[in-house]
């Protein structure tokens, strides 16, 4: 069903505003449009410190600020609980099997549209808003999910893992703009956050130190770094704190190229490490992935479309099979640092098809072991 | 909007604001000084202290004007425990108490003293025998308020001014709910220090005032120029003592009248909750007529308070706090523990202005929505 064709003035919308530039230009953006705009903060997490500062007080000053400015009412909602358990838990969970998990995914899926959702239904809106860059809208009879304009900006790899029923209820009215669109809206109307510093990094590490933060929840076991033949090169402080393809704080110095993390052995507790950028260990033909989920009918048995496998790559060609409880995804060409915990996302043009969590690679049809 | 948030504050009645208007333009004097304007200033404010010193049967002198409820929770409670430290550093309080004293008493720990911090039982009555054991020879103040802000429940004043009178320990009441509602003397009850503020009895936000008897010391705790015979230090607010005063004339004439009235909407809210089968407990006992606070099992307080608000009623719940989600009250943790109930819980509070058919209005609309949480949860 069109669920986009009431006029403004009989929609409500529930817009999930964060005290950043993008959440409140979409609010601004709407209520100009005139629909019947509502502005909800969510408080995901508490990070008050001795002091009592906390990023969540002044993120929510902002909100108020520009809600204000629009002349919508404003609430602020208490997620801690949610997001913890769906989100936070997730993510320890992954670093502690020496993944590299993507929360931004699992709370676009578990909080934003799915507790937040439920909660701005139960109000009485029609939809949820937010600042995402990516576009939502009906055709053929489907709800589409398709790029932000934006292509350095676009969002939708975090979006990958909504379905039908959520894409339906989202509105995302800054997904066809440029960033610096954005800021002119802002600048122009004279929103409180236009200046704003954009947030960056995880949102409930912010700019802290991230390895002494997850050092907070998870015991560190150090170990040695070695190559794969067993060459000791030093030692790491504890596997979760690397990822694939990673150069820097491995303190190998000497001669020839610099050191990269190709690998891990949970068991043994090693990280392995090789020479040079290009080094072959890091590149894989496939991957096998779990988790998938479609944000429209499913594409098929098999099927080619293009890809990312992390956030802000370029797409590549790939063949993807449909397996029992998976997908296998083959390259067109090999990829390096094929990170396991990451998303794998699939695009049709602009249409984002959906996606699923990375596993394994694999190169000449072996699985590559050494890849935790 | 439907208001029923008068406990958190009022609307400023027009006749106070008739009383505040020449100080602000006309007669806009600084009480100290020498000249004509100052000294009309001056009477303007000691016609007040004597107007609001017959509500409290107290002496004019012994009345202090502050900014506000907190501040003279803060001065009474910090500044007599400093003045009286020679005698004891041991004081008390109960859990129930609005922020303005429990932090206030926070502060008083990190200076070295000590707090007994009475537990209150469901009824949301302090018990005087659990006061009367936690009494000990070094114990120099003991802050029990009037009636709660959340519950409306009333303390017992007049056994506990008694009980502090025969062992000479000082007790301080934060009387911000109850001032204006009740009838309050301040020697028959045995009070030594209270506080109270203008903009709960529809008078205007930044003033209030600090009871002292005669003889008690407190320490000041703003210093700088001579006002308030060296107790209060930064020039009065003259327009807000005076709309503080006719604030209290207005409360006192018409107290019987309004807490009747305050009743019979409470027995009215009450009635059309029940006959729409709306599940529901009060919390605490029975006590000031304008405050209610209900129990609605099975709902979540944020979408809960929203949703009243955009069918246009104002009611509240436990404090905002970081971020504005809600906590839960501290209040309905003292008197029933961690439980649901203190994140189910709402309180409705009568003013000024409320009438019959909002009161209805708000039933109606607190039956609604309740129900949409309570089938849903018996699903």
């Amino acid at each position: 069903m069109n669920t986009r064709a009431k006029a403004p003035s009989e929609t409500t919308v529930v817009v999930g505003m964060s005290g950043g530039v993008d959440s409140s230009v979409t609010a601004h953006i709407l209520k100009e449009q005139g629909y019947n705009v509502i502005g909800i903060f969510m408080k995901n997490w508490d990070d008050t410190d001795e002091d009592g500062f906390c990023t969540a007080t002044e993120d929510y000053e902002d909100v108020i600020a520009v809600a204000n400015q629009i002349g919508i009412p404003y609430y602020a909602v208490n997620f801690e609980k949610e997001y913890w358990d769906k989100v936070f838990t997730y993510f320890l969970d992954e670093y502690k099997q020496g993944r590299t998990p993507n929360p931004d995914v699992m709370c676009n899926k578990e909080i934003k549209f799915k507790a937040f959702l439920d909660h701005a239904m139960r109000l009485g809106a029609d939809f949820v808003a937010t600042g995402h860059y990516a576009r939502a809208v009906y055709q053929d009879g489907e709800h589409k999910l398709l790029r932000g304009v934006d292509n350095n900006k676009d969002q939708t790899y975090f979006l990958n893992q909504l379905s039908q029923e959520q894409i339906a209820k989202a509105m995302f009215p800054i997904g066809h703009m440029e960033k610096s669109e954005v800021r002119k809206i802002a600048e122009e109307a004279g929103l409180a956050t236009a200046k704003k510093k954009d947030s960056t990094g995880i949102c409930f590490i912010g700019e802290r130190n991230f390895k002494q933060f997850l050092g907070q929840y998870l015991p560190a076991q150090p170990g040695e770094m070695k190559t794969l033949d067993g060459k000791v090169m030093g030692k790491h402080d504890g596997l979760m704190y690397y990822t694939m393809g990673q150069r820097h704080g491995l303190g190998i110095g000497g001669d020839g190229d610099p050191w990269f993390v190709v690998g891990k052995n949970l068991d043994e507790n090693v990280l392995y490490v090789d020479q040079g950028f290009h080094n072959p260990l890091l590149y894989s033909e496939g991957l096998l992935a779990s988790d998938v989920s479609w944000t429209t009918a499913a594409p098929g048995t098999e099927f080619r479309c293009t890809a990312k496998f992390r956030y802000r790559q370029t797409d590549s060609g790939v063949t993807v099979r449909v397996l029992e409880d998976g997908l296998d995804v083959r390259f067109d060409e090999p990829q390096r640092a094929i990170t396991p915990g990451q998303a794998v996302v699939f695009y049709d043009g602009d249409i984002c098809l959906g996606g699923a969590t990375i596993d394994q690679a694999y190169k000449a049809g072996e699985v590559l072991a050494y890849l935790a | 909007m439907n208001y029923f948030d008068h406990a958190a504050t009022s609307p400023m009645r027009r006749e106070v604001l008739e009383k505040m208007m020449p100080y602000m333009l006309e007669e806009f004097g600084n009480p100290s000084s020498i000249h004509g304007q100052g000294r009309k200033a001056r009477a303007a404010i000691d016609a007040a202290r004597r107007v609001i010193a017959k509500e409290l049967n107290a002496k004019p002198n012994e009345l202090v004007f502050t900014s506000g409820g907190t501040e003279s929770d803060n001065y009474a409670i910090l500044g007599a425990a400093i003045a009286n430290e020679d005698k004891g550093r041991h004081v008390i309080t109960t859990r129930i108490e609005h922020h303005a004293v429990l932090h206030a008493f926070e502060e008083l720990e990190r200076r070295g003293f000590e707090v007994t911090y009475l537990d209150v039982p469901e009824s949301g009555v302090l018990s005087l025998s659990a006061l009367e054991q936690a009494l000990r020879t070094d114990t120099i103040l003991v802050s029990v308020m009037f009636a709660n802000n959340e519950v409306g429940t009333i303390q017992p004043i007049e056994q506990i001014g008694r009980l502090l009178k025969e062992r000479a320990i000082l007790f301080h009441t934060d009387a911000v709910q109850a001032f204006g509602k009740l009838e309050i003397d301040v020697d028959t009850l045995g009070i030594d220090l209270l506080s109270a503020s203008a903009h709960k009895v529809n008078g205007p936000k930044g003033v209030g005032l600090l009871y002292i008897r005669s003889g008690v010391k407190v320490a000041p705790q703003t210093f700088g120029g001579e006002q308030e015979r060296k107790r209060r230090a930064g020039t009065e607010n003259v327009p807000g003592i005076a709309g503080f005063a006719e604030a209290v004339v207005l409360a006192s004439g018409e107290r019987e009248t309004v807490q009747n009235q305050f009743s019979v909407l409470r027995h009215q809210l009450l009635t059309v909750l029940d006959e729409n089968g709306v599940r529901y407990e009060v919390n605490g006992t029975d006590g000031l007529q304008h405050v209610i606070n209900l129990y609605f099992s099975g709902i979540e307080i944020e979408p809960f308070l929203i949703m009243l608000d955009m069918r246009g009623f104002a009611v509240s719940s436990g404090s905002a706090c970081t971020a504005g989600s809600i906590e839960p009250s501290h209040v309905l943790s003292a008197m029933y523990g961690e439980q649901e109930r203190t994140r189910q819980s709402v309180r409705i509070s009568f003013g000024y202005g409320n009438d019959a058919s909002q009161v209805e209005l708000l039933a109606q609309a607190l039956s609604d929505v309740v129900k949409s949480f309570q089938v849903k949860s018996e699903i």
